[in-house]
This record gives C-alpha cells, structure tokens and sequence, in this order.
C-alpha cells in the first residue's frame, strides 16, 4: 500500500499543512495528525474492516468516501473508540495520535475521547439543556467548575467558532432542541470544541441537513481546520471535493467481505486521476 | 355539524370522505368509544356511591358512631397515617428502584440484566398478604434491634424518638414492607424509560468523554424523569390504596406522630376500613365510607399534582428529541 508517499505529494490548500510527524509530540497546538496502522476492527465474529494503513495530516481535512457499509463510519468510529459501545467490539492494530497508541494497554477511552471530539449524523444536542448548557456539557465533564465569566467566555469563544453566535446570543437559556436542524448541528459543533480537542471526527454531519444549512456547516469545516485535524466521513462526493484536502476512498473487499481502504491521497488527484479503477468508477458515478 | 350531513356531492365520489362508510372502522370507533365511556361510568359511579353513602357518615354526631369522636378528628389521624406511611415508602423504594433499573440496564450483561428484571417482576406477583405475614412474623422481629439502636444514637430527632417498639410492629416497619411491594412496578417503568433514551444522546455524552456514570447523569436522569416521576406516582398510588399488608403489620392506635419506631402509629384509612367494617354498623360504617371517599380525594390530587410536574418543564423533557 502506497497512500503514504501518495499523502505526502502534494497538498492543495492554500495554508501549507506542516506534516507534524507523530514523533513530535508534546506541544497542544497546532494540532497533531493520526496515524493508522494495519487497523483491523471486528464486531463480534464479524470483521467490518480490514488492514487500514493511513496517515492523516494535521490541520487539514480528511474525507473519508465510499459506498454503504464499506466500513467508513466503523473507521471513523475507531479514531476515538467509540465504536467500543457496541457489545462485542474490537480492534487489532494501531491508531497513532501524537505519537501515543490509542490502543495501548492501560489507555481509557473515556480520556482519548476528551482529545477527541466528535459530530454525530443527526444532530444530538442534549434535550435538557439549554443553549450554554450544551456548550459547556463537555467542559463540565472534563475539569468541574468554571466561574462564571469563565464559562461565559468559553460559551461565546465556541458558539462564535461554530458559526452560531450571532443567531443565539439572545437565547442562551433556551433549550437547544428548539433550534433548526442546522443551528442544531452547529450547536453540536460548539459542544465538540469547547472541550479543546486535538481533532474533530465527523460522521456525515450534513446528511440530515438542507442545502443551506450544509453550506454553513462546510464553511465552518473550512474555518476550523486552521486549529484542528478534521477527518469526515460523507456520502456526498461534490461535499468531499469541496471541503478537504484528503480523500480517503473505503470499498469492499468483495460481497460478505470487511471493507477496505482502497486508495488515498490528495483529493484533487482522487477526484481528477485516481490510481485505482474502482475509485474512479465511484467518483464518477458508475456504482455505488 | 351541519356541514358534515349536508350531503356533498362532490365529496361522495372520493375515497377520502369520513370513515361512516366503512364498517370495520365504525366497529372499531364504537368499541373503543364504548371502553372510554365505560370506564369513566365506573369511575363517576363510585364517587356517587362514596359520597352518597360518605355524607351521613361526616355529618353524623360523635356520640353516633364508634370512635365517638367528630367526622374531622376521625379521620385526620387516618389521613396523616396514609399519606406518611406511604411517603415513606416511596423515599425508601424510588432510590432503591432507580437504582436496581440503571444497575440492570446499564452495568450487567444483557442477558443478566434481562433475568434480574424477570426476578423483581416476580416480586409484583406475590399477594400482599404474604408480604403482610411475611413483615408481621420476620421483619417485624429483625427490626427490633435496629429500632433500639436508632433510639439511642438518633432519639434526639423526632422521628427515632421512641421508646422502641418491642414488637417492631411500627410505621417504619410497615412503609418498608410497603417499599418492597411497590418497588417492582417502580423498578419496571424507570427500566423502561431508561431503556427508550435515545442511543444518540447517550453517544453524544460519550463522545464528549463521559464515564458511564456521567453518561447516566447528563443524559439518561434528566431524559427520564418524567417517566419516573410517573413510575413513582403508581407507586404512590399503590401504597396509599394498601390495605391487607398495613393490617397486619402495624399496630396503630389512631396517634399523629412523627416518630417511626414507638409503638403508639396512626393507621391508614384503607387498614382502618378493613379493619373495622366488619364488626361496624349503622352511621360506623357511613364513616367509614367517607375515610374512603377520602382516600379516593386524595388519590386523585396525588395524580394530578404529579402531572402538573410532568408538564412543568415540557419544553426541556425531550420529547422533540
């Protein structure tokens, strides 16, 4: 597999990503990529997904592409072990971040999911609370108490990164589940990076949205990834190609087999001269 | 009205029109119209009966029935002895309740989650008058020495102030054996709620870095409060209406009294009726209907007061989630 030198050809953004290596570690910000290596995640007796190698470069977004039950969300779902709250879940290999194995024996989860946020497929604010409750939720998880002001600088530092500020500002203490579906997602976008995290995994975080409401949520992605490393699995392929740098394309093995990586690199060169056929053949519509 | 018989023509000729034409869908409206209108029957046909039976009883004068005592100061003692014993063992069994549900929903594999639920429903199929023996001639005596005790290291508050009962045959006595029958009906609606939090919501706590624990605090508490607040009004209900277990286990002595251990206890208005009907007559026995007619007032403030809690904070409950 080959996606390694393939990452490392050419980056299309306009900001220059440092390819921060994972040996690197220590320093909170910038932040810091993912490395997987061999990723093999079973349900059960079940493998879902088979020998993923790929490095995810800090501070760009990655989409991760392909067709249903490919494994995408499984895979995305590993990057910060939530996929460990379905019985029986398991994973062999390794998942890098910042040099550390997530994997590792004696690492919490609970604690890599703090580092890691993430954004769910439907928007989940927590129905009982209201607007500054939700942002603060995972703020209040991690480290207790804030003071006031604290809490209202975090509310408004991460409503203002997530796009919502000025649609809320006035209603702070209604209930999140009063807002639309977009201002919602928005909202769970806030919650994720009031905690600070080092990368930002989204699962198909537009499907559940009107047009509009996705352009907002795709401006947002581009504005976020100066500070984060974001990874977003999609089902849209025009979204992949406007919002990352990196593709990274799942598929099948075969019927009844774990999905796969197939290929990855730069997302212009997936989207304009892929090396493998199938990848083309998905991009351009032909299955899938 | 009228505009519904007037006929249309134009809406004869489609499918749409109101359901008159179809038969299987006028059977269904009929019968289930009929089950409605049945149940409120019954419901207005007891509080008929209690009140017309009940009146003669409140009116009556002291020297007229047995207790000799006024209508009011009859049945006081009686109402504090119900709504206390049955508070008591609602503070005894919803903690316990919530806790067993999220125990088993949360914390035990599937499949012993699923047996431990069977095995507290089961405890619902026990007739209270086992559990009235069963607190009579086992708990009472267990909880002698636990009252002594109590007496010494807490008598300075006014619920262990004693002197301990002997017999162990006191209120506290009786609203644990009350906390036991209802906990099964407690225990079974506050797994249910737990069970339909949305798995979303509890994703979303986790993915913020939630421990089980903080999980169940932030999401899965406040998603079912409404329904344990239900669960714990049936609850209420249950024991405020017991009647065989009280009976047996308590000796009352028609006293208001905070204290839970001593031997003199206000008795319930059903333990009272049950008691005392059968070797009551004339205006007695009115009296005791109106204890009754009592009990049914307060059942039904009971439940509307408890969906006035529900509706309090509607828009925060979840229910557009």
């Amino acid at each position: 597999m080959s996606m390694r030198s393939v990452l490392r050809d050419s980056v299309p953004t306009p900001v220059p990503t440092p390819a921060v290596t994972a040996a690197g570690g220590g320093s909170r910000r910038p932040a810091i990529g993912i490395d997987v290596e061999d990723l093999d995640i079973y349900y059960g007796d079940v493998q879902a997904v088979r020998g993923v190698t790929l490095a995810i470069p800090a501070q760009s977004v990655t989409a991760v592409i392909g067709p249903s039950g490919c494994g995408k969300s499984t895979f995305l779902r590993s990057l910060n072990r939530m996929h460990e709250v379905a019985p029986g879940a398991r994973v062999d290999g390794t998942v890098r971040v910042d040099g550390r194995d997530l994997y590792a024996a004696g690492v919490d989860p609970v604690l890599v999911r703090r580092e890691i946020g993430m954004v769910f497929q439907r928007p989940n604010p927590f129905p009982t609370m209201s607007i500054r409750d939700n942002v603060l939720a995972g703020v209040r998880l991690n480290g207790g108490r804030l003071k006031k002001d604290a809490a209202e600088a975090v509310v408004e530092r991460s409503l203002r990164g997530a796009n919502l500020w000025d649609e809320v500002k006035d209603r702070l203490n209604r209930p999140g589940a009063g807002l639309s579906g977009g201002q919602q997602q928005r909202l769970c976008i806030a919650r994720a990076i009031a905690v600070e995290p080092q990368v930002l995994l989204m699962d198909e975080p537009c499907s559940a949205l009107d047009p509009i409401s996705t352009s907002a949520i795709e401006d947002l992605i581009g504005q976020l990834k100066s500070e984060y490393t974001i990874v977003i699995v999609t089902h849209n392929m025009q979204q992949a190609a406007r919002v990352s740098d990196e593709t990274a394309f799942f598929n099948l093995a075969g019927v009844g087999e774990p999905g796969q990586l197939v290929e990855s690199g730069a997302t212009t060169k997936i989207f304009s001269n892929p090396d493998n056929p199938s990848t083309e053949a998905y991009i351009t519509g032909r299955f899938g | 009205m009228s505009e519904t018989s007037t006929p249309s023509p134009s809406r004869d000729t489609t499918d749409t029109g109101p359901a008159s034409g179809r038969v299987g869908d006028r059977v269904f409206l009929g019968i289930s119209r009929g089950a409605a209108l049945t149940i409120l029957a019954i419901l207005a046909g007891v509080a008929i009966f209690l009140t017309a039976e009940g009146i003669p009883g409140i009116t009556a004068s002291p020297d007229e029935v047995k207790s000799g005592e006024s209508f009011p100061s009859f049945v006081l003692p009686l109402v504090f002895g119900t709504l206390w014993s049955a508070t008591l063992a609602l503070v005894i069994a919803v903690p316990l309740a919530v806790a067993v549900a999220l125990f088993v929903t949360y914390y035990v594999p599937r499949r012993l989650g699923q047996a431990l639920g069977y095995v507290i429903d089961l405890l619902a199929a026990v007739p209270s008058v086992v559990f009235g023996l069963w607190g009579m001639r086992v708990l009472a005596g267990q909880l002698v020495g636990p009252y002594e005790w109590l007496e010494r290291t807490l008598g300075f508050l006014p619920f262990f102030a004693g002197p301990a009962s002997a017999t162990g045959r006191t209120i506290l006595t009786a609203a644990v054996v009350l906390a036991v029958m209802i906990l099964p009906i407690v225990t079974a609606i506050a797994r249910e709620v737990f069970r339909q939090t949305p798995v979303l919501l509890e994703e979303a706590a986790l993915a913020l870095g939630a421990t089980r624990w903080e999980m169940i605090r932030t999401v899965v508490l406040p998603h079912g409060r409404s329904g344990m607040i239900g669960g714990a009004m049936l609850g209420l209900g249950r024991a405020l209406g017991e009647t065989m277990a009280v009976a047996m286990v308590l000796s009352a002595s028609g006293v208001i009294t905070l204290d839970l251990i001593s031997s003199t206890n206000p008795s319930t208005i059903p333990a009272n009726i049950a008691l005392q009907f059968n070797e009551a007559s004339g205006l007695t026995v009115n009296a005791l209907i109106a204890s009754g007619l009592v009990l049914f007032v307060i059942t039904f403030a009971v439940n509307f007061a408890a969906r006035a809690v529900v509706n309090r904070r509607k828009e925060f409950s979840g229910a557009h989630a």
